[in-house]
C-alpha cells in the first residue's frame, strides 16, 4: 500500500488542498471581519489594550461591571464571562490603562461591586506600540527559522544531486503544516473565539520544529539508500525509503499523541486551546513528511506534478 | 572495550543519583548550595524557578520617553542599574531587570503581592533630598542616614514637601543621622547648565507651594552646606550663599558636562531617562497554579502511558529506553535548577518539545536496530550499526531545532517577546541534553546488556519485540 503513495500523489495533494483551503478561507473571513485584519482572534499579547480578569467572591451581573468601568470614561469595554457561572470569573477588556488607572479602578471596583479576590485576578496591559513590534517579531522570527532551514538542509544534501529540492520539499510540508494549525485556529477563532496569545505563537513554533524533524529523517533515509540502490528508479528507492521509517513515524507520533491526549483530557484550562492546536500541527507534520514532503520530491524529479493515473506495473512487492 | 564501557556505565550512573538528588525535594546542605557561586546568593535554595505566569506577579515593560536620537548612550544601562538597585531593596528575590533592544527595560518581580508599590518604585525617579550639612559636612560619594530615609520609608509620598523632625528616641545609636531638610519634590523639573555669567551653573527653580519653606530654610542658613543626596549618596555639598525664594544657581567649578549631569539628577532624580510603562502584567499569585498543577498530573499521565506504550512495543529495548529517557528528564531538570533556568509556561512546553525529541532519538535507534537484526545481522553487529546509522538523522533533525531555537533566542532578545526566549532556551537544553542521553547513556546501557547476554537474545529475540 505504501509503495503506491507516490503514484497516488494526486490523492494526497487534493486532501491536503481541500484542508488547507477550508482554514485559508477562515483566516480570510477573520482578516476581513476582525477590526484588528488579522487572520486570528488576538490575544492580549498581541493586541493593544489591557485586559482584566476578574474574580469576584460573590454573584456580579454584568451591567454593574460596565457601569462601573464606564465611571473611569471606558464607556465600551468588552465584558464576557470565563467559566461556569459560579466560578464568578470574568473578562474585561479596555483601551490601553497605565499603572495607577489600573489599580485605583480594581480598588473601586472591589468596594462597589462585589470584593475582589487578588491572588485569582490578573490585568495585562499593552501599549499599541509594543503590541505591534510583538506581533511583527513573531512573524519575523517564523520566516527567519525557515530560511534559516532551508539553507541548512540545502547544505547538508550538498553531495546529492539536485540538494535545494530537498530543502523546498520540506519548507513545502512546513508551510503546508502551519497553514493547517493556523487554519484549525482561525476556525476556531470564528467558531468559539479562541485567542492567538504567546502559547500560540510556541505551539506554531514547536509544530515548525517537529515537521523538520520529521521531514528530515525520512530524507535522510533517502540519502542513505539512493548510494545503497544505485540501478534503482527515483520514485522507487524513494518508496523503499518510506516504508522503512514509517515505523519510526507512527511510534513517534503516537508518543507524542499520548502526552498531548492526557493534556488536552486532563490538563489545565489555560492551556486547553494551546495543547489541541499543536494536536492538530503534530498530526500535519507527521502526514506531511510523508504524504506532502516525499511526493513533491518525486513529482520534480518525474517532472510530472500528479503523476500516472495507474501504479506503475514495475512497482515493488512490499517486502 | 567492555570495560571502559563499564566505567562509562558508572560515571553514568553517578550523573543520574546526583541529578535525581538535585531535582528531588529533600533540603540540600549549606556547602551545596555555596558551590552554585554563579547564582544570586539570595535565591540558592537549589529548587526550581518559577517564572511570573506560574506564581504570579508583576511584569513592566519601560520605555524611554524621549526620542531614540535624544538617548544618550549609556543612560538606559545605568538607569538598569538604578532600578535593579531599588528592587533589591524591596526584598524581591529572582527580580530580573533587564535591557530590551535599544529604548526599554523589563522588570520582572515574581511574588509582588502589592503591584502598586512596585509601580511607584520603578517610575519614581529617584530619591532626591536636600540634606541639612552641618558644621561638618559628608563627603560626596559617602552614604549616609538621613532623617527621611529612616523614618518615611522607600516611597516617597507624594504631598510631603519636608522631611519629618526626628525624636533622640528614634535615632539608631551611634549612627549619625542628617536632617532631610527638603526633597525633590519641591523643584520644578527644568533645571539646566547656563554658563552666561562667564562661570558654569546649574540653575534651578522651587515649586511655587514650597517657596516660603525654602525662603525660611536657607535664611536660617546662610553661608551653611546644603547637600544633594541621591537614593543615600551624598552627590555634593554646595554652601548657601543668600536667602533664597524661587530657585537659585548651584556653582561648583563644574564642566559642562557636569553641569549637565547635576541638571539631569535635579530634573529626574537618579534615572538619567524619563521612563514611560509600556506595559504592565500582574498576574494574581494563584492563577496559574490550579491549572498548572493539573497540567503536571496530565502530563505525567501522558509520560506514564508513554513509557507503557515503549515497554510493551519495544520490551527490554523499551526497558532501557525508559532508563534512557528518565535520565534525561531527571538530568534536564537539574541543568534547570543549576544554571538557573526559570520556568515560564511557554519553557514548559519548550522542555515537553525536547521530550518528544528525546523520545524520537530513541526510536530512531531501536527501529533501526530491529531492522539491523531483521536484516541478518548479529545482535552486537546490529547495535554498533543502528547507532552509527541512526545518528545522521538524529544529527540533522535535532541540528535544525537548535538552529530554529537560536534564532528564536535573537528574536526574543532583541523585541518584548520574552515568553519565546523562553521556550528556546529550555528546548536547546534539552535537546543537547537528550542527544548525550540517546547516544551515550541508553547506547551503553545497552551495549552492556545485549553484550552480556547476546547468546539469550539470539535464541529469544521476541524478548527484544522482534
Amino acid at each position: 500500500m505504501l509503495f503506491s503513495i507516490v503514484q497516488n500523489r494526486r490523492y494526497y495533494f487534493a486532501f491536503s488542498l481541500v484542508v488547507i483551503l477550508a482554514g485559508v478561507i477562515a483566516m480570510l473571513y477573520n482578516v476581513i471581519t476582525l477590526p484588528t485584519n488579522s487572520p486570528w482572534r488576538l490575544g492580549v499579547d498581541f493586541r493593544e489594550g489591557s485586559r482584566f480578569v476578574l474574580k469576584f467572591t460573590s454573584p456580579v451581573s454584568e451591567d454593574s461591571l460596565r457601569s462601573a468601568f464606564a465611571a473611569f470614561g471606558l464607556s465600551n469595554p468588552s465584558v464576557s464571562r470565563l467559566g461556569a457561572p459560579e466560578e464568578n470569573l470574568w473578562q474585561v477588556r479596555t483601551t490601553f490603562l497605565a499603572g495607577e488607572q489600573n489599580e485605583s479602578l480594581l480598588a473601586r471596583i472591589s468596594e462597589t461591586i462585589a470584593p475582589l479576590d487578588r491572588a485569582q485576578s490578573s490585568v495585562d496591559s499593552v501599549s499599541p506600540q509594543v503590541a505591534r513590534e510583538v506581533a511583527s517579531a513573531a512573524v519575523l522570527a517564523v520566516l527567519a527559522a525557515i530560511v534559516a532551514i532551508l539553507l541548512f538542509i540545502w547544505y547538508s544534501f550538498r553531495k546529492m544531486p539536485h540538494p535545494f529540492r530537498y530543502s523546498l520539499c520540506a519548507i513545502l510540508a512546513l508551510i503546508h503544516d502551519i497553514l493547517v494549525a493556523g487554519g484549525a485556529m482561525a476556525l476556531l477563532s470564528v467558531i468559539l473565539g479562541w485567542e492567538a496569545d504567546v502559547l500560540f505563537l510556541t505551539a506554531m513554533l514547536t509544530i515548525v520544529g517537529f515537521s523538520i524533524q520529521d521531514t528530515i529523517v525520512v530524507f535522510d533515509r533517502i540519502r542513505e539508500n539512493l548510494s545503497r540502490y544505485r540501478g534503482e528508479p527515483f520514485h522507487q528507492v524513494v518508496s523503499r525509503s518510506v516504508v522503512q521509517v514509517v515505523h519510526r513515524s507512527v511510534v513517534t507520533s503516537l508518543t507524542n499523541v499520548f502526552v498531548t491526549t492526557a493534556l488536552l483530557l486532563f490538563g489545565g484550562n489555560s492551556i486547553r486551546q494551546f495543547v489541541a492546536i499543536l494536536l492538530v500541527g503534530l498530526i500535519a507534520g507527521t502526514y506531511s513528511s510523508i504524504f506532502v514532503a516525499v511526493p513533491t520530491l518525486v513529482a520534480w524529479e518525474e517532472r510530472s506534478l500528479l503523476g500516472k493515473r495507474k501504479p506503475s506495473p514495475q512497482a515493488l512487492p512490499a517486502k | 572495550m567492555r570495560e571502559r564501557n563499564l566505567i562509562t556505565l558508572v560515571i553514568i550512573v553517578v550523573l543520574g543519583l546526583f541529578a535525581a538528588f538535585i531535582v528531588s525535594p529533600i533540603p540540600k546542605p549549606e556547602f551545596l548550595k555555596s558551590l552554585v557561586f554563579w547564582q544570586d546568593p539570595r535565591a540558592r535554595d537549589l529548587q526550581i524557578r518559577q517564572g511570573l505566569d506560574l506564581q504570579g506577579g508583576l511584569q513592566v515593560l519601560l520605555a524611554a520617553n524621549l526620542e531614540s536620537s535624544q538617548l544618550v548612550t549609556g543612560s538606559l544601562e545605568s538607569a538598569r542599574q538604578i532600578i535593579e538597585g531599588r528592587v533589591n531593596g524591596l526584598g524581591v528575590t529572582e527580580a530580573t531587570v533587564q535591557i530590551q533592544g535599544t529604548d526599554r527595560i523589563l522588570v520582572e518581580l515574581p511574588g509582588i503581592t502589592d503591584p502598586q508599590l512596585a509601580i511607584d518604585l520603578i517610575q519614581k525617579t529617584g530619591q532626591l533630598e536636600f540634606v541639612n550639612g552641618t558644621n561638618n559636612p559628608p563627603q560626596a560619594g559617602q552614604v549616609i542616614s538621613t532623617t527621611f530615609g529612616l523614618y518615611q520609608g522607600l516611597l516617597y509620598p507624594a504631598t510631603s514637601q519636608i522631611g519629618r523632625p526626628v525624636t533622640a528616641t528614634e535615632t539608631p545609636p551611634g549612627v549619625l543621622v542628617y536632617e532631610t531638610a527638603f526633597t525633590g519634590e519641591i523643584l520644578e523639573s527644568n533645571a539646566r547648565p547656563d554658563a552666561s555669567t562667564g562661570q558654569i551653573v546649574v540653575l534651578f527653580q522651587v515649586k511655587p507651594e514650597a517657596q516660603a519653606s525654602f525662603r525660611e530654610f536657607t535664611s536660617r542658613n546662610v553661608q551653611r552646606p546644603l547637600c544633594i543626596v541621591l537614593d543615600g549618596i551624598v552627590q555634593s555639598c554646595p554652601i548657601i550663599q543668600d536667602v533664597l525664594t524661587e530657585g537659585g544657581s548651584i556653582r561648583g567649578n563644574y564642566t559642562i558636562d557636569e553641569a549637565r549631569q547635576v541638571a539631569t539628577l535635579l530634573n529626574y532624580g537618579s534615572l538619567p531617562v524619563p521612563l514611560k510603562i509600556e506595559s504592565i502584567r500582574d498576574v494574581g499569585a494563584t492563577l496559574g497554579a490550579d491549572s498548572v498543577r493539573r497540567s503536571f498530573i496530565a502530563g505525567l499521565i501522558g509520560l506514564l502511558a508513554l513509557i507503557i506504550f515503549l515497554l510493551l512495543y519495544y520490551r527490554v529495548l523499551g526497558v532501557i529506553s525508559a532508563i534512557g529517557l528518565t535520565f534525561f528528564g531527571l538530568s534536564t531538570m537539574a541543568v534547570f535548577i543549576l544554571l538557573p533556568v526559570t520556568l515560564t509556561l511557554p519553557g514548559i512546553v519548550g522542555f515537553l518539545s525536547s521530550v518528544a525529541s528525546a523520545v524520537d532519538a530513541n526510536v530512531l535507534v531501536v527501529e533501526r536496530f530491529k531492522e539491523e537484526v531483521r536484516g541478518g545481522r548479529t545482535i552486537r553487529g546490529a547495535v554498533e550499526t543502528a547507532y552509527q546509522r541512526a545518528w545522521l538523522s538524529i544529527r540533522d533533525s535535532n541540528l535544525s531545532t537548535l538552529i530554529i531555537c537560536a534564532i528564536l533566542f535573537l528574536f526574543g532578545n532583541t523585541f518584548g517577546a520574552s515568553a519565546v526566549k523562553g521556550f528556546a532556551i529550555t528546548l536547546a537544553l534539552g535537546i543537547l541534553i537528550s542527544l548525550f542521553s540517546a547516544m551515550v547513556v541508553t547506547r551503553t546501557i545497552l551495549r552492556q546488556v545485549l553484550y552480556q547476554q547476546s547468546e539469550t537474545f539470539e535464541a529469544r529475540k521476541a524478548l527484544l519485540g522482534i
